[in-house]
Order: structure tokens, then C-alpha cells, then sequence
């Protein structure tokens, strides 16, 4: 991984010698989250009055980034300057007074308030409130006029619609005077209806001379509203291309990569029985969106799928709707030929688990342990009810230690302390121990969901071998991985997914990883 | 929720007698004000709550208590619920006893013993089932419902007693007297058997009771696959439902648990010390509880020493105000204000400058 020289750093260099200093220049930032390299020496300039976009995979290092620039992280080297002058920007006040304004993608309202209240709130300058609202409804009618941002200044936040809210999350950032507009993945939760109201609005502030920072890792949207576009991956920049001149093609690849892939050693599968049998299976999350959308496949005794997917495309769903932890809206999953619909209550877990199905859930902290019990304790969960563990009535802690001491050497897990919480533990660690409580009950069928995120190099390759051992030892292992090169290099057979859909589905050997990228970024082979 | 930089006994001990130390001091400079010597209350409070045999008895009798209530919150609280219904199930609690005790006059005390504990745990466990059952199949918060019910607990037994189980040509609304063959043995009076003269106190068996329960919940929680899936609900629900619990289940066991914890209050004051039903004899025992379980960090032996540093404050209190002419019993109030306000809600003005001290002196740990 770290043998590549980021080919692209060359591209920020290339601005004009002419032209007027870029509004906004990240200059050789560097940031590193223990053994994660976050950001590499990552260097953009952007044009002022222009939409700049930011693109990459999950992971790929654009929040981080765009947290060093709102002042929530500290760069461990590289500068900031604003309109050519470097800036010190430490929190995000400092942002603030450097004219950046940040749009989250996660909403800062206080929904009870209105949304005159919700603009001017940390940006009181009066004792009186009412003087402040007053000022502020007059400012805000001004804002309306200048960038067609339609809003009720009187309204509950509560009760306006996802992309009102959103607007009103733009109007904050300029009521603070901000020049300079990040918007972290804006369109995740609008409707194709918003997203063009969205767009209008970006338009309308480049044309007032606004500078607009754009992040997402949907293509059609770099392609529809920005001028030039930054493409990163793995921390780095791999390259800054004039929008109008490149193709989502290019960007796709650029995206996904076609550095050499990390091969893991292993022969060729040898698949059995259907275990797991999938057909036309739809899920529907709990706000009404079918996030999962007929879809059909199987895993066989002896080989691994891998299912590639931009992240939020319908694996997460999918994944948990197989280990029992959501119903299906439509279609059937037989484990074993027993069709999962036939098992009921919150226990199916559990009793999947005795049928022989592991999880290791994609998202660690959230569903895998509980960081305030004993790496012990977390080591049992969801077996927790084995009597091997168990006495009539109590438990047997003399057992449950010794079995996750025997786990931890095995998946060399540090420290090797059942005794120590597991939110002391480090991620990747944490990770060893879910993986080790999942794998080694010798489990017929494997759901694994990223199952290396946040975790370092050399336990990648470790748990890679555990996972073709298994695999040769006959289990069927389903893997879920927004990391491309990761399924293709461990699984047999590959599904793409886009959209809720399985939109392709091919061998890994000798699969073309930029026909992939495509298919991931919903784009039909045809077409391209 | 970054607690892992301090030893577990600072976190248990240490930490709580700054607490402590510091709502005694702020206490003395409110006698201060009321121109007496802080010196002199202090000895009054401290004699007064262990200066005897008797007043000792008086201490461990009340602690008894909010082992009881104590214990109730706590195990609510590792299934991530507040019950602040302590008050009600501890009254409920009372009416089983009673009924048990009434109906079995002239049975041993051993006997009714047993059954009053069944009788309190059921009592007070149904009036904790229900909001429980709300909160885990109807979502309504065990916050506001069991508030509620500490309210329709005390309209409930105050019917009863007004007109059902009033002792006929009464006045004043309590039952009979129970037969003197359930009365609970005193601890004067065991210790006496073995040849102890003590002073005479409420205190009598129920306090071995409170001090098994401890044991018990402990157990429950720590060593049994039962309360493992509580914690794991309380700590992290998504978690839980990964690992095949159901939150629901969990949260109805936690709330039945621990009102019937609550429950056993009735034990003490009904069928150890009043000897018959009546109203008021849970005395905010139950709110009290919250206090002593969040100063005992929700552990079993946290809730014992909190238990009786409260049991403690409450009879050194009430000599002090009997010695003390200025320092009347709302005084006392004021203390357990102070002592609830620095360990519970201000806990963490030392908390912090400790954890900075272990961190400088053992780096790395974290």
C-alpha cells in the first residue's frame, strides 16, 4: 500500500502564474490517526468564486481533510492559507473568522427552535435576543433575495422538510459572513428534487463570487455542478482535473485505482452445497427507503462472494437483514435450506448463531462490543447463552476467561488481558477479538463486514489468510468491503452493487477493476 | 465517557470521600453562619450516629434502608433505566408484607419471614412490572411513568387502609396489630441470646437480609447469563440485539427486579419495627435511593458504604438537631443536600484534577 508515490501531487502546482490567489490552499497537509495514514501530503488550491469538488471512496480521506479545515483536527504538518495568506486555524471558530463556513452532513439544528433562531444561535452579538432576530430577519431577507434561498424565517425546524433544513444550514454559514462554502456530502439525504433546487442554489453562490467546496463520491454530481475536481485516494491526491475536460469514467478509475492488487495467496476454490441461498430479497429500512432491491445469489461450502459497492448502496442492509437483525420486505434467505422467515423474535440471532452462522458486523464499535465489559465478556456475546459458560445458574468465569484468553493469543490480540475493557482496547485490536469470537466456532456459513477497517497492515494480511483458511476448510463466507481491491483480491466471486441492486456479478480472476469502478458508480457496462 | 485513567479503588473510595469531605465542610461553614462550632456539630453528628450501641443500631436500621432502595436504582440503572419509582414499590412492598403478616398470625416467624419476602418482592415487583412493561413494548419512559405510580402507590394503600384494612373501631388509618408470633427478631435480642448486652434499636434482621441482597445482585449481574444480557442492553442496545438479546425482555426483568428490591423496605420498617401496616412508613427512603446508588457507582459495595454514610447522617442528623438547639431537623436536610449535591451532581469538579494526577504519575495506561 505504501509503495505507491502519489502520481497526482504534481497537479496543484499547475495554476496560472497570473491568475489571483486561490481562495482556499491546502499545502502538503499531513495527518496520521495512530497507524492510520489519513491524509498524505494532500495539496488543492481552489479558484475563487468557482465549485471545487472533492471526490474519493469511503475512507479515502476527504472528511479528515475537511475537518483540518473547519478547525476539528490539527494537521500534523502542512498550512492553510486563505485568499494567499496562511491561516492558523485551530478550532472551528478560527474558521469562522477566516470566512469558511461548513455545511455537515449530519444537521447542527436544534429542531424545536425557528429558523430565524437557529441562524443567529452562537452568533448572538446583542443582550437583547429580539434585537438580534430583528437584525437577523432583515439579513436573512437579503440572503434570500441575493441567492434565491427560500425559507420561513418563523418556521419550526422540525417541521420543514430534510432539504429546507438544509437550507437553512446554508443561511447559517453565510449569515457568519463565510466566503468560503464546504459541503460535506450534501446530497446523501435528498430527493433528485432537492439535489436540483441544491445545485441551483451552489450556482447562484458562485455567481455572487462565493467559493463553494464540494465532497461526495457521487460522480454524476461532480460532472453536473463543478468547475474542477480533486480525486483522492488512500489520503492522497491523485490528481485535479478541469471538470469540463474529464469523464466519470476517468474519475471512476482515477477512484478506484489500478495499482497492482495486494494478492493474497490461494488456490482456486473448490465450491460444494449452497449454504446460503438469497432470492429476490428487498429490505426496507426503518424511514420507508428499500434500501436492498431484488436481489438473488448464493454461497456454496468452500468459496468466499465478495460484494464491491460504493458504501450506502445496500450492503450494510443486506448484511444485517442475513444475520437476522432486520426482516425482509420481500423475497426469501434460506440458511441451509431453512428459510430465515420461520425463525421469529429478537433471538433469531442466537439461534442462527447455533446453526452454525457467524457475524462479524461492519460496524464494530456500534453493534460488535461493548466497550465497557471485559474483552472477556465481549468475547462471549451472542454465545453468551453456551453452556460451556454456563452452570445451572451461574456462569462460569473461570471458562469464559480461559476461552478469551485462548482467542486472544490465537488472533494475537494486545494486550493479551481478558480482564481489560474493551473500549481500551484499540480499534484494530478490538476488530481481532470480534473476528476471533466469529471465527473460530467453526461456523458453516461466515458474514463478514469490513472486516479490516481501521485495522493495520500486517493484521490485514493475518486475517486475510484466516479467511481463505476457512474457506478452504469449507465454510461459505459472504464478505462485505467498501474497500474494491480487498474483494477482489479475497473473494472467488464478486457482486457489484449500486443502488440497492446487484447491477453485476462476475469471477474475481481476471475481473476488470475499472468496469467494476463503473458498475459501482452506476454507470451500465454498455454505456461506458 | 472516558473512565479508564483512575484505579478502580480511587473511583470507589477516593473520590468519593473528597465528595464527601467537601459537603462536610461547606456544611460546617453553614453552622458557621448559624453561630454555632462546626467542631461541636460535627461531634454531635458523628457520636450521635456511633456513639453507642444504641445509636450504632439506629444507623445500621436506617442503612438497612437504602441498602434496599439503593440496591433498586442500581439495577435498574445497568439495564440503562432510572426508576425513581422506589418510593411506591417500597410501599407496595409494605402491603404485601402486611397482608402475609395478617394472614399468617401465629404462624414462626421464620415461616412468615420467608413468605413476607415473597409477599414484598411480588408486591413491589408487580407495581415496577408495569411501567417496565410500557417502557419496553409502548416506549413510555419509566421516568415519568414510574413518578406516576409513586403517586397511585400512595392513593392505593391510602384506600386501603382508610377502608378496607383499617383495624375495626380505629381512628387513625392503619391495620391490627400484627400477631406478636411474626414479629422479626430484634438485634438486641439475638445478641443477647449469645450473651451480648446492647442497647435496644430498631435494628433486627432484615439488615443480614439487605447485606445478602447485595451478594445476590451482584451475582445476578456479574456471574449470570441473565444479567449479562441487562448489562449488555444498558452499555450498548445495538450490540445486544446483534448478540441475540432482546432489549425488551431485559428491560422488564431490570424494572420487576428492581422494584421488588424496593419491595423488601417493607420488610424492615412493616414486619421488623412498626408491626403493622400504616401510611408514610416509607419516609422517602425510595428517593434517597437514587442518591445512595449513584454515590455507590451502582456497585453492591459501593451501595452498602453510601447506605450507611446516609443511614449514618440520618441518625447523627437527628441528634444533632436534638442537641444542637439552632440546628433544626431541616439542617439536616440541608447536609444530605450538600452530601447528594457534591457526589452526585458536582462529582466530577474532583474527579477531573484526580484523573490528572493518576495520569501524570502513571502514563501510558490509557
Amino acid at each position: 500500500m505504501n509503495e505507491r508515490a502519489a502520481p497526482g501531487d504534481s497537479a496543484h502546482g499547475a495554476a496560472p502564474v497570473s491568475a489571483p490567489p486561490p481562495a482556499i490552499a491546502l499545502r502538503g497537509i499531513d495527518k496520521r490517526f495512530g497507524p492510520v495514514h489519513a491524509n498524505r501530503d494532500v495539496s488543492i488550491g481552489v479558484a475563487p468564486g468557482s465549485v471545487h469538488g472533492i471526490v474519493g471512496e469511503n475512507g479515502a480521506g476527504k472528511s479528515t481533510l475537511m475537518n483540518i479545515l473547519y478547525g476539528f483536527y490539527r494537521a500534523d504538518a502542512g498550512e492553510i492559507l486563505v485568499g494567499g495568506k496562511p491561516v492558523q486555524i485551530d478550532t472551528p471558530q478560527d474558521a469562522i473568522e477566516a470566512g469558511i463556513g461548513m455545511v455537515h452532513q449530519h444537521f447542527m439544528l436544534v429542531e424545536p427552535f425557528s429558523v430565524l433562531e437557529n441562524v443567529v444561535l452562537g452568533a448572538e452579538d446583542d443582550v437583547w435576543i429580539a434585537r438580534t432576530l430583528e437584525r437577523a430577519r432583515d439579513s436573512l431577507a437579503a440572503l434570500e433575495r441575493d441567492y434565491g434561498l427560500q425559507v420561513d424565517p418563523d418556521a419550526r425546524i422540525a417541521d420543514l422538510p430534510v432539504g429546507v433544513q438544509q437550507r437553512v444550514e446554508i443561511l447559517k454559514v453565510l449569515y457568519r459572513g463565510a466566503e468560503i462554502l464546504i459541503l460535506d456530502e450534501p446530497t446523501a439525504v435528498l430527493t433528485p428534487q432537492e439535489i436540483d433546487y441544491l445545485f441551483r442554489i451552489l450556482r447562484r453562490l458562485k455567481e455572487e463570487g462565493k467559493t463553494v467546496l464540494l465532497i461526495t463520491h457521487k460522480l454524476q454530481e461532480i460532472m453536473d455542478v463543478t468547475d474542477r475536481v480533486t480525486v483522492m485516494r488512500n489520503g492522497a491526491v491523485v490528481g485535479t482535473l478541469d471538470t469540463a475536460a474529464t469523464s466519470k469514467a476517468e474519475l471512476a478509475e482515477l477512484m478506484v485505482g489500478r495499482k497492482v492488487l495486494l494478492r493474497v495467496e490461494k488456490g482456486p476454490a473448490r465450491p460444494g452445497a449452497t449454504v446460503l441461498a438469497v432470492e429476490d430479497l428487498s429490505v426496507i429500512d426503518e424511514a420507508g427507503v428499500e434500501r436492498v432491491r431484488a436481489v438473488n445469489f448464493e454461497v456454496r461450502t468452500g468459496e468466499i462472494v465478495g460484494i464491491a459497492g460504493v458504501s450506502g448502496n445496500g450492503q450494510s442492509e443486506l448484511l444485517e437483514a442475513l444475520a437476522g437483525l432486520s426482516d425482509a420486505a420481500r423475497g426469501r434467505i434460506r440458511f441451509d435450506g431453512r428459510d430465515l422467515a420461520q425463525l421469529k423474535g429478537p433471538e433469531r440471532p442466537l439461534m442462527l448463531r447455533r446453526l452454525g452462522l457467524a457475524h462479524v458486523p461492519e460496524d464494530r464499535l456500534r453493534r460488535g462490543v461493548v466497550a465497557r465489559f471485559d474483552s472477556s465478556e465481549t468475547a462471549i456475546l451472542g454465545y453468551h447463552d453456551d453452556p460451556a459458560y454456563n452452570g445451572r445458574v451461574l456462569s462460569d468465569r473461570g471458562k469464559i476467561v480461559a476461552h478469551c484468553y485462548d482467542l486472544m493469543e490465537a488472533f494475537d490480540v494486545r494486550p493479551v488481558d481478558p480482564l481489560l475493557r474493551t473500549g481500551a482496547l484499540s480499534g484494530g485490536n478490538q476488530q481481532k477479538l470480534v473476528l476471533a469470537r466469529e471465527l473460530e466456532r467453526d461456523p458453516r456459513l461466515l458474514l463478514v463486514g469490513q472486516p479490516t477497517r481501521g485495522v493495520d497492515i500486517g493484521a490485514i494480511e493475518f486475517i486475510h489468510r484466516r479467511l481463505i483458511e476457512m474457506r478452504d476448510a469449507g465454510k461459505a463466507i459472504l464478505l462485505v468491503s467498501a474497500e474494491l481491491e480487498e474483494v477482489l483480491s479475497l473473494a472467488d466471486r464478486v457482486l457489484v452493487m449500486c443502488d440497492g441492486r446487484v447491477v453485476g456479478a462476475m469471477p474475481a480472476e481476471g475481473a476488470d477493476v475499472r468496469e467494476i469502478g463503473l458498475m459501482m458508480a452506476g454507470i451500465s457496462g454498455e454505456a461506458a | 465517557m472516558t473512565r479508564l485513567a483512575v484505579p478502580r479503588w480511587v473511583d470507589l473510595l477516593v473520590i468519593p470521600l473528597i465528595n464527601l469531605l467537601a459537603a462536610l465542610a461547606i456544611a460546617g461553614v453553614v453552622v458557621v453562619i448559624l453561630g454555632e462550632s462546626p467542631w461541636v456539630a460535627l461531634r454531635a453528628l458523628v457520636l450521635g450516629a456511633v456513639g453507642s450501641w444504641e445509636q450504632f443500631g439506629f444507623t445500621l436500621y436506617y442503612t438497612t434502608n437504602f441498602i434496599f432502595t439503593g440496591l433498586a436504582v442500581a439495577l435498574a440503572f445497568h439495564c440503562g433505566l432510572f426508576n425513581i419509582g422506589g418510593e411506591g414499590q417500597a410501599m407496595m412492598g409494605g402491603l404485601g408484607v402486611g397482608l402475609v403478616c395478617l394472614a399468617l398470625g401465629g404462624w414462626p416467624w421464620p415461616i412468615v419471614f420467608l413468605l413476607a419476602i415473597v409477599g414484598a418482592a411480588a408486591f413491589g415487583g408487580a407495581w415496577a412490572f408495569l411501567p417496565g412493561y410500557l417502557q419496553a413494548k409502548r416506549g413510555s419512559h419509566t421516568v415519568i411513568t414510574t413518578i406516576m405510580f409513586n403517586f397511585l402507590a400512595a392513593i392505593l394503600l391510602n384506600y386501603l387502609l382508610v377502608r378496607v384494612l383499617i383495624a375495626p373501631g380505629q381512628q387513625s388509618p392503619q391495620t391490627a396489630r400484627f400477631d406478636p408470633s411474626t414479629f422479626l427478631p430484634y438485634a438486641h435480642e439475638m445478641l443477647a441470646a449469645i450473651g451480648l448486652e446492647t442497647g435496644r434499636s430498631p435494628l433486627n434482621i432484615s439488615f443480614l437480609l439487605a447485606l445478602v441482597c447485595c451478594l445476590l445482585v451482584w451475582l445476578f449481574l456479574r456471574r449470570t447469563r441473565w444479567g449479562y444480557a441487562l448489562r449488555s442492553v444498558g452499555a450498548n442496545e445495538a450490540a445486544a440485539v446483534y448478540g441475540g438479546i432482546s432489549p425488551a425482555r431485559s428491560v422488564i426483568l431490570a424494572m420487576t427486579l428492581s422494584g421488588a428490591l424496593a419491595g423488601l423496605l417493607g420488610i424492615n420498617e412493616v414486619m421488623g419495627v412498626q408491626h403493622r401496616l400504616l401510611l408514610g412508613f416509607t419516609a422517602g427512603f425510595g428517593f434517597t435511593g437514587i442518591a445512595v446508588a449513584l454515590m455507590g457507582r451502582n456497585h453492591p459495595l459501593g451501595i452498602v458504604f453510601a447506605a450507611a454514610l446516609f443511614g449514618a447522617l440520618y441518625q447523627g442528623g437527628s441528634e444533632l438537631a436534638f442537641e444542637v438547639p439552632t440546628f433544626t431537623s431541616d439542617m439536616v436536610v440541608v447536609i444530605q443536600g450538600l452530601v447528594i449535591l457534591f457526589c452526585g451532581a458536582l462529582e466530577n469538579i474532583f474527579r477531573k484534577p484526580i484523573e490528572g494526577l493518576f495520569q501524570r504519575r502513571v502514563p501510558g495506561t490509557a
